[in-house]
């Protein structure tokens, strides 16, 4: 979320009972003054490292850089690269994680994005003695940068992390030129899901509200917190350029047609054009490597007239 | 129906009521043996009872290591859990049946749930708000105790709509808890409507149950709550079969109708405010379990509420190691595979019946 604090890593290690804990950190102090850092001190991951991952983003960060043999199981949000999931065992949804489940990939690093449980799944793994590392989630350019260098620094990784968020944080460069250069702001409106013609919109405070401003758009949601229904007046009085929809790889996508035929939508700007994107969810909202991109791609949509070039620091992600 | 063929009734089916309840003990102490013995980690059965057998003789170096800790720190809680909240849903139900008179009354009706899940929905939506300090380091401590206070809470208030001079009226209590229930849904989809995405997918969650996470401490907190209904049931068990034939002739009878009602609303309240604090919302057991014994055994509470006891603890621990074992490495919500594995089995029972009568 944007305005957090910077990320940090809490790796630890805890055995059962209090004589084991009150060892570990007075064993971690000692360590901990030679790295420089009072008790939780990156650890450095080993090569043979067997990593569970719940958080898409991480797991595609593991994979940029390289890792995907260590990992043994993602959760299912890790959707890129595709084979993740089709390579790994699914350990469920990333709220809705099972202790024993994860335990049983026997894994030496576990690797949580913020969010990531349910609390007591996440106490019992702690409990297990299995090293844990939580990464922040972060919906900006400095916070991806930040989460990249995070999950680098937890599998012992740091000098590649630190090279690709350097990277990532050119092109974010690169794309605030593109952005300085864009005329009037359009109107963008993102919407979630559409059941029964009710839409669901992303609000301020939300990643495709955070999407929307890097790639140079104005989200016309941004009186609502979050992702909430919007009423059909609203949307009209909201007066959209654009419509921003997810794409949907199993099932159907709304056509323009179907969207622009609801009163709501048939009354806005986006209409006059059939002004309908479908962007895949991960890539749009993922907030990883690829974002940049992602905006880019999203601004060369919002504004077909402008030329926008494609990211020049772009090797394929 | 007249006292006499009641007790001729009972009379007859008291034999295989017996032959029930033992069949039932044993399937229960089975399966937990297989749900300890089952689970995403494969462990092999000697080797469980290798680590049991080393917790209970206090031998330390067997109970270092993974095994140990999956076997009694994540699988034995949850089964115990499992068992517990089980029974103490089904006996819950049955009791609120017998009371109401009422074959579709169940937990949910004297108000615990719905104002354990509006204090539990409140607790995951406004606690980032309002929690500060040590108490958002223990967020799966206030959830519980909110989710609890809440249930109690809700009944407490029934009661006192229900009470007119020293007489609780359960027509009363009955329609209030319909009003009460409305209510508090309404408040928790307010809830939901303010929260976040993130807080919004926690409250779906929650809401769907699940006996993930169980932990000695949680145990430690919820078994002194649901043992006391189940320890009590004994003595409820006359009163409610009085009430069978009507209030006025019950206090004829000279049970003691109003203590009866005000020991088994607290305890229920009690037993299913502790069972939603550790283990979410799980429909389905509470109201359906009574329903199957009473078709099997009969009306008879001295057999209706051990026997409903067991069926509570049988179906959720096997829809537990369905639910961990299906999907696993993930896990399916408990909610979802109670219904899936009793309500087919309920309706094939039903069917079987000729009329599908489901009179008490």
């Amino acid at each position: 979320m944007p305005g957090k604090p910077a990320p940090t890593i809490a790796v630890r290690t805890r055995k059962l009972g209090r004589r084991a804990l009150s060892a570990t950190i007075g064993l971690a102090l000692l360590t901990g003054i030679g790295s420089g850092w009072p008790w939780f001190g990156p650890v450095q991951a080993q090569g043979s490292d067997k990593i569970v991952v719940a958080g898409g983003v991480i797991t595609e960060v593991l994979y940029a850089l390289g890792l995907r043999d260590r990992i043994v199981g993602v959760d299912s949000t890790s959707q890129f690269p595709p084979e993740a999931l089709k390579d790994k065992p699914n350990i469920g949804y990333v709220r809705a994680l099972s202790a024993e489940g994860v335990l049983s990939l026997k894994p030496s690093l576990i690797m949580l994005i913020d969010g990531a449980g349910p609390p007591d799944a996440v106490s019992l793994l702690i409990e297990s003695g299995v090293r844990i590392a939580r990464i922040a989630d972060g919906l900006t350019p400095e916070g991806v940068a930040t989460k990249i260098a995070a999950i680098g620094a937890a599998v012992g990784a740091a000098k590649p992390a630190a090279g690709l968020a350097a990277q990532t944080t050119a092109r974010f460069g690169e794309l605030a030129g593109l952005r300085a250069k864009l005329p009037a702001k359009k109107r963008v409106l993102f919407v979630l899901s559409l059941q029964s013609g009710r839409a669901l919109v992303g609000g301020r405070n939300s990643s495709a509200d955070a999407i929307i401003t890097l790639a140079g758009g104005t989200n016309v949601a941004s009186d609502i917190e979050g992702y909430k229904p919007m009423t059909d007046e609203a949307i009209i009085a909201a007066a959209p350029d654009l419509v921003l929809m997810m794409r949907n790889s199993s099932a159907h996508n709304t056509t323009p047609d179907e969207l622009f035929a609801l009163p709501s939508f048939s009354q806005t700007p986006a209409a006059a054009g059939k002004r309908l994107v479908h962007m895949d969810g991960l890539y749009l909202l993922g907030f990883g490597p690829r974002t940049p991109f992602a905006a880019r791609d999203l601004m060369a949509a919002i504004y077909p007239e402008v030329t926008i070039p494609q990211l020049k620091t772009a090797s394929t992600p | 129906m007249a006292a006499a063929s009641l007790s001729g009734l009972i009379a007859g089916r008291r034999r295989i009521g017996l032959l029930v309840l033992a069949g039932l003990a044993l399937g229960c102490l089975l399966l937990a043996i297989v749900a300890i013995g089952q689970g995403a980690i494969a462990i092999a059965p000697g080797r469980v009872t290798e680590i049991l057998w080393a917790r209970l003789a206090n031998d330390t170096p067997l109970l270092e290591g993974r095994d140990a800790l999956v076997v009694l720190n994540i699988r034995l809680p949850r089964v115990l859990l499992g068992l517990l909240v089980g029974a103490g849903l089904a006996v819950s139900g049955a009791l609120m049946q017998g009371l109401f008179r009422n074959p579709l009354a169940d937990p949910g009706l004297v108000g615990v749930s719905a104002g354990a899940g509006l204090a539990a929905a409140a607790t995951i939506v406004l606690g980032d708000r309002f929690l500060t300090g040590t108490l958002m380091k223990l967020p799966f401590a206030v959830l519980p105790f909110g989710a609890f206070c809440g249930g109690l809470i809700s009944t407490l208030a029934l009661y006192l709509i229900a009470t007119r001079g020293g007489r609780t009226s359960v027509a009363t209590m009955l329609l209030a808890g319909v009003a009460l229930g409305a209510l508090s849904g309404a408040l928790t989809g307010l809830l939901a409507f303010v929260s976040d995405d993130k807080q919004l997918r926690d409250l779906t969650f929650w809401s769907l149950g699940s006996l993930g996470g169980a932990s000695w401490s949680k145990l430690s907190a919820v078994a002194p709550i649901i043992l006391p209904l189940l320890l009590t049931m004994p003595l409820l068990a006359r009163g409610l079969n009085g009430l069978m034939l009507g209030e006025a002739e019950a206090y004829h009878l000279g049970i003691p109708v109003q203590r009866i009602k005000a020991l088994a609303i607290l305890l229920v309240a009690l037993a299913v405010g502790a069972s939603v604090a550790s283990a979410g919302l799980i429909g389905f057991v509470g109201i359906v379990v009574p329903h199957l014994i009473r078709l099997s055994v009969g009306p008879d509470h001295r057999l209706l509420l051990p026997l409903s006891a067991l069926g509570g603890a049988i179906l959720l621990v096997a829809a537990d190691i369905a639910a961990r074992l299906i999907v696993a490495p993930a896990e399916l919500p408990i909610g979802i595979v109670t219904a899936a594995i009793g309500a087919p089995f309920f309706l094939w029972l039903l069917l079987r019946r000729a009329g599908g009568s489901l009179d008490v």
